[in-house]
């Protein structure tokens, strides 16, 4: 064996531009699929944990009745004495923050132009805040009592020629069916650098949107964060009433589990077509080779050698290519994915509804998808070399001697 | 004792609807030990019958009996053993693997059988000696001569000592000194080792060293008898 890995090794050196040119088809390819992956799993994780900082949060308890698709603000649909109940969940050991939110669907209204909003009635001063409050751009977050006040994301302010200290009007849905109207002073303009999310939420205060809504005191949800996603479960368990209704992470971000899932099957699709094709490259060098050394294959096969170990010879030769393509590929594959998680890729608002992405690509390669696709890597070539493998094991000694072919 | 036997063989190749003969009911023996030339013009079969004793081809009809075994019908993998243990080969243009020494390409017949390193090396050494190449065992073979890449190819012939060396035109590619010194090195390993050595060649020089002369004519033996030079 050894012997025949050293003839391998030999005869890759006899063309060495054409072996490296060869190795280096299939590292390109294999690092085109590492930043790819890179970048899926960056993206995957982070709108996960943006919708769940921004969005969701780990967990919402919410009326049985509620139906979030509506934005319902009849009180039977809402939590009754949403303050008591935020306080509570609060005294829970695993819980970071729990703070009553009130969702309502509206319009903002400036001159001639207008956008649809999200109304997120918030608790200014809680925690739960804190990624719009270190957001503001302009102006400041909402005050305690502030009775007048909404804050307002960046694409909407530049969409409707908004600033801090701007009085537009807001439009919202109210309990009993209505419409109600009132200007409010535009207290800052945020950015979380997720366009998907700042282009339609505005906030406001509780007590505010309570009041604008007729929501008395009531709530759409208790939003809760938790010190450690993986206490889900018993938080849950501990909070299970007939009452309400308690929404995990993962429920309410089912659509972007059902993204990644059909994302990677269609990557997976794509890692072999790009791997099928670096691996023809692989297979005409091979072959090449084959033609080559056709009386080479002819004097060893007259020396004794069986089919099989001629066979093994151009394997060997192959694993060693796949071994300095899949070498190259880690090492352009890195370089590319460590450029791309530090300076990232500017996209802009390229979020699909129900999905945040940021504003900017970043890359984050896992040590499962770099073992992954080089092992696909590998075994991809492998495959692709039996062709020109068999073409060796299967000449004729006579004809091979002679420096012809007959297969 | 017989080291080859060839009974009523015939070799016919088909090109499409055409056949061609190109041995037609030969029969011979060669004894252990022998020093046989096989000659005849070009197209005659003494190729042919070469590769069919050298298991590189198998018959149309006849058999083949190589070291008592008959290898007429053996499939690929049979055959490639039976030239791994029973018979070494000379090839007109050399043969030997560019990139491999001449150590390792003596070697290798070695190494396909197994044997230990230690034995691989001294088997090697004693034998490049014997072909006069001791002080050139880490040389490729672009950097031979070519009668020193021919005695290269006899080394490994002799490696796993056959019972029978094939020899294609062992001088055609060397000047008269290289091919005369090829001869000698052939006949006094056949001396020495009593391996049998049977060669194609047309060469009368070549002729003249044979124990034994195989005329071949037209696919057909013409003549068998005694060479010039009976041991």
């Amino acid at each position: 064996m050894l012997q025949i890995i050293k003839l391998a090794w030999r005869d890759l050196n006899r063309n060495r531009r054409r072996s490296f040119f060869s190795a280096l088809a299939l590292g390109m390819g294999l690092s085109l699929l590492l930043l790819m992956a890179a970048v899926i799993e960056y993206e995957i994780r982070s709108s996960m944990d943006t919708s769940i900082r921004l969005q969701t949060g780990h967990l919402q308890i919410r009326a049985a009745s509620y139906n979030e698709n509506r934005s319902s603000l009849a009180w039977e649909d809402l939590v009754e004495g949403p303050a008591a109940i935020a306080v509570q969940v609060a005294g829970l050991p695993p819980v970071s923050v729990a703070t009553p939110r009130l969702f309502a669907s509206g319009i903002v209204a400036s001159g001639d132009t207008s956008a649809a909003a999200r109304i997120t009635g918030v608790d200014p001063v809680s925690a739960a805040n804190d990624p719009y409050r270190s957001g503001i751009l302009s102006g400041q977050w909402l005050g305690a009592d502030d009775r007048d006040g909404i804050v307002i994301g960046q694409p909407m302010a530049d969409k409707l020629g908004l600033k801090a200290g701007d009085k537009p009007n807001v439009l919202v849905n109210t309990a009993n069916g209505d419409v109600d109207s009132q200007a409010f002073v535009i207290r800052g303009i945020y950015s979380t650098r997720t366009p998907g999310f700042d282009n339609g939420t505005i906030f406001m205060s509780l007590a505010k949107a309570q009041a604008i809504t007729r929501a008395g005191d009531h709530a759409s949800a208790i939003f809760v964060l938790l010190k450690d996603r993986d206490q889900t479960g018993a938080v849950v368990a501990a909070l299970q009433t007939r009452q309400f209704t308690v929404l995990t992470w993962d429920r309410m971000n089912a659509l972007l589990s059902d993204t990644e899932e059909l994302a990677n099957s269609y990557m997976i699709l794509l890692y072999l077509i790009i791997l099928a094709i670096t691996a023809t490259v692989i297979v005409n060098t091979l072959v090449m080779a084959v033609f080559e050394r056709t009386r080479e294959i002819g004097i060893l096969s007259a020396l004794g050698m069986r089919s099989g170990r001629i066979m093994a010879m151009f394997f060997a030769e192959s694993a060693m290519l796949a071994l300095g393509g899949i070498a190259l590929g880690l090492i352009i594959g890195g370089a590319m994915v460590a450029y791309f998680g530090s300076v990232g890729y500017y996209i802009g608002d390229y979020g699909m509804t129900g999905l945040l992405f940021g504003e900017r690509i970043y890359a984050v390669l896992t040590l499962k998808d770099a073992i992954n696709l080089s092992i696909a890597a590998l075994l991809v070539t492998l495959v692709a070399s039996v062709y020109p493998a068999s073409l060796a094991a299967r000449l004729e000694p006579v004809e091979a001697l002679r420096g012809g072919r007959q297969a | 004792m017989e080291v080859a036997k060839v009974e009523h063989v015939s070799r016919v190749y088909k090109t499409g609807d055409v056949e061609t003969a190109a041995l037609k009911d030969v029969s011979i023996s060669i004894e252990a030990g022998e020093f046989a030339a096989l000659v005849g013009p070009s197209g005659s079969g003494k190729t042919t019958l070469l590769q069919l004793i050298g298991c590189l081809d198998t018959p149309s009809s006849g058999r083949i009996i190589i070291a008592g075994q008959d290898v007429s019908k053996l499939n690929r993998d049979q055959r490639a053993d039976t030239r791994r243990a029973k018979i070494g080969f000379v090839f007109q243009f050399f043969a030997l693997i560019p990139t491999l020494t001449a150590f390792e390409n003596v070697e290798m017949p070695l190494l396909l059988n197994g044997l230990p390193a230690a034995e691989r090396s001294a088997r090697v050494q004693q034998l490049l000696d014997a072909v006069g190449l001791k002080e050139r065992t880490n040389r490729r073979p672009d950097q031979l001569s070519g009668g020193e890449q021919q005695r290269v190819a006899i080394a490994r012939a002799l490696a796993s000592k056959p019972a029978l060396i094939l020899a294609y035109e062992p001088n055609a590619n060397l000047d008269t000194e290289n091919g005369r010194q090829v001869m000698e090195i052939m006949q006094r390993l056949n001396r020495e080792t009593g391996v049998t050595f049977v060669f194609a060649t047309h060469d009368p020089r070549v002729i003249a060293y044979a124990s034994r002369v195989i005329t071949l004519r037209d696919g057909q033996v013409a003549a068998n008898g005694a060479g010039a030079a009976k041991v």
